[in-house]
Formats: C-alpha cells, structure tokens, sequence
C-alpha cells in the first residue's frame, strides 16, 4: 500500500478526536487514530501508513515511529486476520496458559510470533489483560475469551476460521462527538 | 455479609444504563454537590472520608486533592487511571464494565471539586470493548445535561473524554501515563515537579485511580463520616479486591476493610478455599508488585496476630515477615506451585515492561530474569541466589519510577521466605535437566517443580 487513504468515516472521526484537545495539543490524538489505522489497514501499520498519520496530524514521521514501536499492541509487521494474543503472566500462568499456548502452537503448526500459511492466524503472547479471575484467557480483536479449556481453544479456532472475517477493533460505534 | 458502597447494584440487569443507573439512586450526588455544596466542600468531605488512593500506593486522596496548584487563569485536569495492567487486577474493568455511570459520576463529581472543565478517563487499550462502553455511557450523560456546559443549571461545565492507550503496563505509573496521553511513548517524569503542579499540558493536574474516583460518590451521597465508620484505623471504607489463583471462587469482590485475610480466602462469601482440596502455599496479596508471602505470614503477623485486609495490617513487620494492600490483586498459589518459576514469570514481565530509561531497571530486571532462567533449567548455582539478592537490593529505590521497586520486591521476598526452594533448585541440577530433556524429547508439558 503505497498511498494510504482512510475512508470519509474514518477521516471524520479523525477530526471528533482532534476537538477531545486543546488546539495546540493535537499530537494527543496520536494513539487513538494508530488504533483506527491499524483497524482500518489490515491489522498493522506500515511505514507508508505512519507517514499518512503523520501528514494527517502534522506530526514528523519520528514521532510516530517512535510512538508505533513502544505500544505492544500496534504491529509493526503484517499479521493474521485472527491475532490469538494469549496472556501468559501470573494467574493465567498458574491456570495453564503454557498449556494453552503450547496446543495452539501444535494445532496451527506455528510458533508463539508466527502467521499461519494461509494467513488467517498469528500466535501472540501477552502479559496480563485484566481477567485473572477468569484465567486462562486469550483476546482476539477486541473480545475476550474466558475460562479457556484446550476444547474452547479448538472451538474457537474453526469458528474463526469458518468465519474466516478478519478480527479487528470495531471503531464507528465507539466514538462520539 | 459487608456492607457495600460501590457494587450494592451490580447484579441489576441494565445497570450499564442511565436510566436503570438513575432508578438505583445514580446521579443523587451530583445532584446535591451541584444544588448544595462548594467545592471546598467536597475536598472536605473526601478529607473526612480518609479515602486512600486505590490504584496501589494507598496515598490519602483529600490529601492529594488539597495539594492541587490552582495559578489564576490556567486550566486544571482530572484524569482518571483505567490503566489497570498490575498482574492480578482486574476490579476496574469489572467496574467499568458493569456500572460505568458510577466512574462517571465520580468524575464530574472531582472535576467540580477541583475546578477541572476538560477531563479524560485514560483506559488501556485492551480494554476496548470497555471503552466503548464508557463512550456510550458517557454520550447518554451529555444527552441527560450531566456532562456538557452548565451541567443540571449549577453554571459548571464538564467535558468527558475517553482516552485509550495501546498495551504497556508503565502507562499505569501517573506520569507516564500523561505522556501517553500527550502522543508520546510513556516514559516516567522525574519528579518533581509533581503532576499537582505541572502534569498534563503542563498544567495543574489529579490523576486518581478508576475506584478512587468511583468511591467519591457514595462519600458526597453519605458524607465522609459515614465511609470514616466503615473499616479499622486509617483504613476506611470499602476496597474491591480481585481475587484470582488456585481459587474456589475466584473474582471481584467488594470488602469492608478489616475483615480477616483468613475468612476471605477460606469463607464461600469470597474465595471459598483452595481448588481440589489443596493446602496453600503461598498469596501475593496486593497485586504481581508486592511482597510474597508464605501461608502462615499471609494469615497471621509474625506476633501471631490474625492478620486483617486492611493497608496496616498487611503491612505489618515490615518487608521481613509482611506486605501490602496494593491495587487489591490477591493472587493465590497452592501446594504444587513452584515459587521460584512464579518468580520467573513475575520478572520477565517486569523485563519486558521497563520502559529502558533507567539503567538499574532495564538491565536489572533481564538479568535476573537470566539468572532465574539458569537456575530454573538446572545450571543454577547457590552464589546465583546470591546474585539475585544483591541485583534486586541495587535496583530498589534506585530509579526514575516505582517499577524498578515493583521489580525487586518479588525477588527479595521470594528469596527470604521460600530460600530452600531456590536451593533444591540449585541441588537437583542435573536432573531437572534430564527430565527437562526427556519431556522436551516427548513433546509433553514441563512438569513446573
Ligand atoms: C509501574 C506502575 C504501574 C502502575 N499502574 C497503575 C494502574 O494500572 N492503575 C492505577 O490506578 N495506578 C497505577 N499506578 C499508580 C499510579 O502511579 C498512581 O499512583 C495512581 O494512579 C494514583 O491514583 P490513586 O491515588 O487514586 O491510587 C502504577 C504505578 C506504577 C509505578
Ligand atoms: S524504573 Fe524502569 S520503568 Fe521506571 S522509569 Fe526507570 S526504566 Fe522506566
Ligand atoms: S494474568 Fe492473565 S489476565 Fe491477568
């Protein structure tokens, strides 16, 4: 993608972000509108998308490399349409989130990091989302998969699959003016 | 059963709504602050209320609130920490999720207080879905007259803004986080200047924890006396605790503080014991950052008081035989669990989540991730245990912000109370290799001990 372009919705929800700011703070809006990239271009941001950001915030490019590559959730290489993004601290760790990671990566013939063949999964490790209590857990898009068992795991994997929809973070409903 | 402040609904089906939220008393103590009290008032009343900061340190939130610069002409904020990324904590998000009208009447609510007319509530980006529920609640609010310009006719104006971050659990220490908030990687501020007198933009600025700001609006519906009477000492009020680990129950739940540590892990009106009958071992009682404890110090002091959840109690004899509260993630471990992998797990999640600025903490922190790693594959000797103790005591206290502390205080609390553990380690070198080897060879689970 050479020339990036965000959709009209996107480009106004761009701008209801901006007003969230005092005029002179803009670069604010910096993290929410790589959010809206990322969703909007196939799930990880590019160079050539950056830049865009960049020019559309009147920021240096720098800054937004620099932004891009410290969040762990912004990818800065091509994924899968489905990230399985599987958290591997404390609790879930205690509740078998090795286990889990382990049986994705035997049923997908990928390592943690990796994109499956056909493109439809990536295998990430995460550390703690927030849902101890509900241990193991993975996210995918912005779901939460709860309470895992390796047979959820599996259940899941063919819904997505047969789905075959790419998961990302639904941005439209989300912002107000 | 306790009394409860901030979940006494949370069970309401459509609770989430401002209606349903209105018909369960919601919006009475805006109400009565924007129709009856200055703001000086509420300050007041929060001193009153001896309200701690709940996001982990415990600072007094009147307190912190009175410390706020108020320079003529300058705008003030208020922004609201949703980070929630300490290991073992999940209470906001609960929070959020079921009754973000709560959150957000707390927060217009401290923003009169404070005088703030823009404020954001900073929510990790995980929590997406989470936001988006926020946005909803919030966009109902401004429809209502509750946020917007001369909110219910009192002449005070409030902008709400929901803030998201993108995954990294430094953007929950307060300074990073307005750097975050500012477009730029979070690294901590050297303070001072504290974010009291220059934080976001520069400016005057609060940052409180999501059930800190929650807790705000049963203290104005009540009054601060009436939270000061709920608790033991200076540990008043409610405190949500997330429970989690080898537990029967696990999940959120909202304590009068001062109820027995030993009747909240064993009574089925909380966690119900330990799974499968298991004995415990070991509780990490206030979030991944705080000090281990084994299950005899967990339940009872070193002077063989039974101890309390209460910020005192659980920190009773110090680092040498206690803990702390902390952001209330209780964590607990039973028999089978390997003290020294836990450890593992804790510091190369530290390891990963340095933000690299201080070199203590970004070269502290993978070291002893290394060192755990070789002991824990067999290669370990007894002087590595040693080294660990001495990396851990040169970080703490040693850097820019606290995660250097949170760091440290797992290891050295691992290493004083569960030694033995590390030893056998050490000793039985080689055959944890083999049988390493022998499981890698068969594709099985690595046994954990
Ligand atoms: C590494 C680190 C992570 C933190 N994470 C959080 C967090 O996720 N949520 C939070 O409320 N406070 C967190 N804190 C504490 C904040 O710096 C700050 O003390 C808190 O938001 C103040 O609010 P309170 O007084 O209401 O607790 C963290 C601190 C450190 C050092
Ligand atoms: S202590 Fe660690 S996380 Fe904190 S500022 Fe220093 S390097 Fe960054
Ligand atoms: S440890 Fe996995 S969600 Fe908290």
């Amino acid at each position: 993608m050479s020339n990036p372009q965000f959709s009209p919705e996107t480009l106004a929800l761009v701008e209801t972000m901006k007003r969230r700011y005092p005029a002179d703070r803009q670069k604010s809006a910096l993290i929410p509108v790589l959010h809206l990239a990322q969703a909007e271009f196939d799930g990880w941001l590019s160079v050539p998308v950056m830049d865009y950001v960049a020019s559309l915030l009147s920021l240096q490019p720098i800054e937004v490399y620099e932004v891009a590559s410290f969040y762990s959730m912004f990818n800065l290489k091509p994924v899968g349409k489905c990230v399985l993004e599987v958290c591997r601290t404390s609790s879930c760790w205690l509740m078998g989130a090795e286990d889990v990671v382990r049986h994705i990566e035997k049923k997908l013939g990928i390592r943690v990091g990796e994109t499956t063949g056909d493109g439809m999964f990536t295998l990430k490790t995460v550390e703690c989302l927030g849902s101890c209590g509900t241990a193991p857990m993975l996210q995918c898009g912005s779901d939460y998969y709860e309470n895992l068992t390796l047979e959820k795991v599996d259940n899941l994997i063919s819904e997505l699959r047969s789905d075959g929809r790419r998961r990302t973070y639904p941005k439209a409903d989300r912002v107000m003016d | 059963m306790g009394k409860k402040l901030l979940l006494q609904h949370d069970h309401v089906p459509g609770i989430h709504t401002l209606q349903v939220y209105r018909d369960h008393g919601g919006y009475s103590a805006l109400r009565k602050a924007l129709s009856s009290m200055t703001p000086e008032q509420i300050v007041e009343e929060v001193k009153t209320s001896g309200l701690r900061g709940r996001g982990g340190a415990g600072f007094p939130t009147g307190m912190k609130w009175s410390f706020l610069a108020k320079p003529p002409g300058v705008p003030r904020y208020v922004v609201c920490n949703a980070d929630e990324s300490e290991p073992g904590t999940f209470k906001d998000r609960y929070l959020m999720e079921r009754i973000p009208h709560l959150l957000i009447e707390g927060m217009i609510l401290s923003s009169y207080a404070l005088g703030a007319n823009t404020s954001y509530i900073y929510i990790r980006g995980e929590y997406y879905y989470v936001a988006n529920i926020l946005e909803m609640a919030i966009a109902e609010a401004y429809a209502a007259g509750l946020l917007g310009k001369n909110i219910l006719g009192s002449g005070f104006d409030c902008d709400l803004y929901v803030q998201i971050g993108a995954g990294a659990y430094i953007c929950g220490e307060e300074t990073a986080l307005l750097e975050s908030l500012e477009g730029k990687r979070g690294n901590p501020r050297i303070k001072p200047p504290f974010p009291a007198v220059a934080g976001l933009y520069g400016c005057p600025t609060v940052v409180n924890n999501v059930e800190t700001i929650a807790a705000v609006v049963p203290i104005v519906n009540d009054g601060g006396a009436a939270y000061a009477a709920i608790g033991v000492g200076r540990s008043t009020g409610t405190k949500l605790i997330s429970a989690s680990g080898h537990i029967n129950r696990p999940g959120v739940y909202e304590i009068e503080l001062g109820v027995p540590v030993e009747e909240f892990i064993y009574s089925d009106e909380y966690c119900g014991g330990i799974r499968n009958g298991r004995r415990m071992k070991a509780v990490v009682a206030g979030g991944s950052s705080v000090p281990i404890l084994p299950a005899d110090l967990i339940l009872k002091t070193s002077n063989g008081e039974p101890r309390l959840m209460t910020y005192e109690s659980l920190a009773d004899g110090g680092f040498a035989s206690g803990t702390m509260l902390g952001s209330g993630g209780f964590i607990v471990m039973d028999e089978d669990t390997s003290i020294v992998k836990n450890l593992w797990n804790f510091t190369r999640f530290y390891h990963h989540e340095s933000c690299g600025q201080c070199s203590p903490c970004r070269e502290g922190t993978g070291w002893m991730e290394k060192i755990l790693h070789k002991i824990l594959d067999g290669h370990g000797t007894l002087s590595d245990v040693d080294l660990l103790w001495d990396i851990q005591a040169k970080i703490e206290g040693k850097t820019i912000c606290p995660l250097g502390d949170a760091a440290a205080w797992p290891v050295a609390s691992a290493i004083r109370h569960f030694r033995s553990e590390f030893e056998e380690y050490v000793k039985r070198g080689s055959s944890i290799r083999d049988v390493k080897h022998y499981f890698r060879l068969n594709n099985l689970p690595e046994p954990v001990a």
